[in-house]
């Protein structure tokens, strides 16, 4: 095994230039180093101008979500041995507006996703008292799956219909709002009918299934939309009291 | 002040960088298929409709090699659209049968079925009948 390894990492840097360009940094390849790891020490030891998000190393946060090798992934989840000898390209996550190297924005995602009101939503809102509500472990199967998002929007970058209608409301979203649309304890799916199916909700899904491959967590953001689709149908050719 | 963004531009050609992305195109492009058989129908109940010479006429020009090959393409996107909505199928159905989910596998072989079971229909009434 070779002791170090080529970084090819993207730089923007809005204050000098009009668009990315590509920085090479030799990092040392040590077996239990993730990218993440390397653009550490690229930050600490090599170039302390280059910017980029993590936080807890671990693949709960969702912090440090890039593209390597042309692929989305938590950086702290691929190993800098996986893809020896090198070199590694990391960019930044492909479909969202860049602010600074590898640092993209993340407004669009976060105005989008309390429109699907990713919380319980109860039409008999008790007291304090009333708060606990019982559940068999066949019902928190039913949306356990989904639960596991982390909001990494590594499907919004691997989604090509996301890059061409930014209007989509999203994979993790709408994966969301089926979280608490299976939620035995919800009252709220007729709430959130409105903006799921919608030609900006469920129909913008074209079914690449993309999301799906590049989520970290096993969440199938696919599978929920179709399912989605089929319940949405259905919706529409009720009588509206009964929706 | 705000500094500019950078928005990356996608590639008109961006179907190209993935299989998969590729083949949803292609799944895409086979309702132009799927559009055709139906226009293909169609003129072949018109053909019917004006009497014996026409429908004849029809034939020859089915039988023509270069709508053979027409026919043989849309037969290929017709099937690539027909293998994937079925495997498609157990994303959007998800059935419970006595507590427990069926597994996709069986949800997707029972499509496969069915359509297997449809074609034996058409094939026997096509073959076997006439």
């Amino acid at each position: 095994m070779p002791d170090t390894i080529m970084l090819q990492v993207t730089r923007y840097r809005p204050e000098s230039e009009s668009a990315p360009t590509v920085q090479e940094y030799e990092v040392p390849m040590r077996e239990d180093w993730a990218v993440l790891d390397g653009l550490n020490y690229v930050k600490d030891h090599l170039d302390g101008t280059l910017s980029f998000r993590w936080s807890c190393r671990m693949g709960i946060c969702g912090s440090c979500g890039m593209t390597v090798n042309g692929d989305p992934a938590l950086t702290c989840g691929k190993f800098l041995t996986d893809y020896a000898p090198g070199p590694v390209r990391v960019g930044p996550l492909a479909n969202f507006p860049v602010i600074r190297d590898l640092v993209v924005e993340i407004d669009d995602f976060l105005h989008k996703l309390p429109q699907v009101k990713p919380w319980l939503v109860r039409d008999d809102d008790g007291g304090v008292e009333d708060v606990e509500f019982l559940q068999t472990p066949d019902q928190l199967d039913a949306y356990k799956q989904y639960s596991m998002c982390i909001n990494c929007m590594l499907c919004y970058s691997a989604c090509p219909v996301y890059g061409i209608e930014p209007d989509f409301l999203g994979p993790a979203a709408i994966a969301l709002a089926q979280r608490y649309n299976l939620d035995s304890r919800d009252q709220g799916s007729h709430q959130r009918l409105d903006v799921l199916a919608t030609d900006a909700g469920v129909w913008a899904c074209t079914y690449v299934g993309e999301c799906t491959r590049a989520c970290p967590k096993g969440v199938d953001p696919a599978g929920a939309i179709q399912r989605y689709k089929l319940t949405a149908a259905a919706r529409t050719l009720l009588p509206w009291g009964k929706r | 002040m705000t500094q500019p963004r950078y928005r990356q531009p996608v590639s008109l050609f961006w179907w190209t960088r993935r299989r998969s992305y590729l083949l949803f195109v292609l799944r895409e492009m086979s309702s132009v298929a799927v559009a055709w058989f139906v226009v293909h129908f169609l003129l072949l109940v018109t053909a019917v409709h004006r009497g014996a010479g026409a429908y004849q006429e029809f034939f020859e020009w089915s039988a023509s090699p270069l709508l053979l090959l027409v026919n043989l393409v849309a037969l290929a996107f017709v099937l690539l659209h027909a293998v994937t909505w079925f495997n498609l199928a157990p994303k959007a159905i998800v059935v419970r049968m006595q507590g427990r989910q069926v597994p996709p596998r069986a949800v997707a072989a029972g499509h496969f079925g069915a359509w297997l079971v449809a074609s034996a229909v058409v094939f026997w009434v096509l073959v076997v009948m006439l």
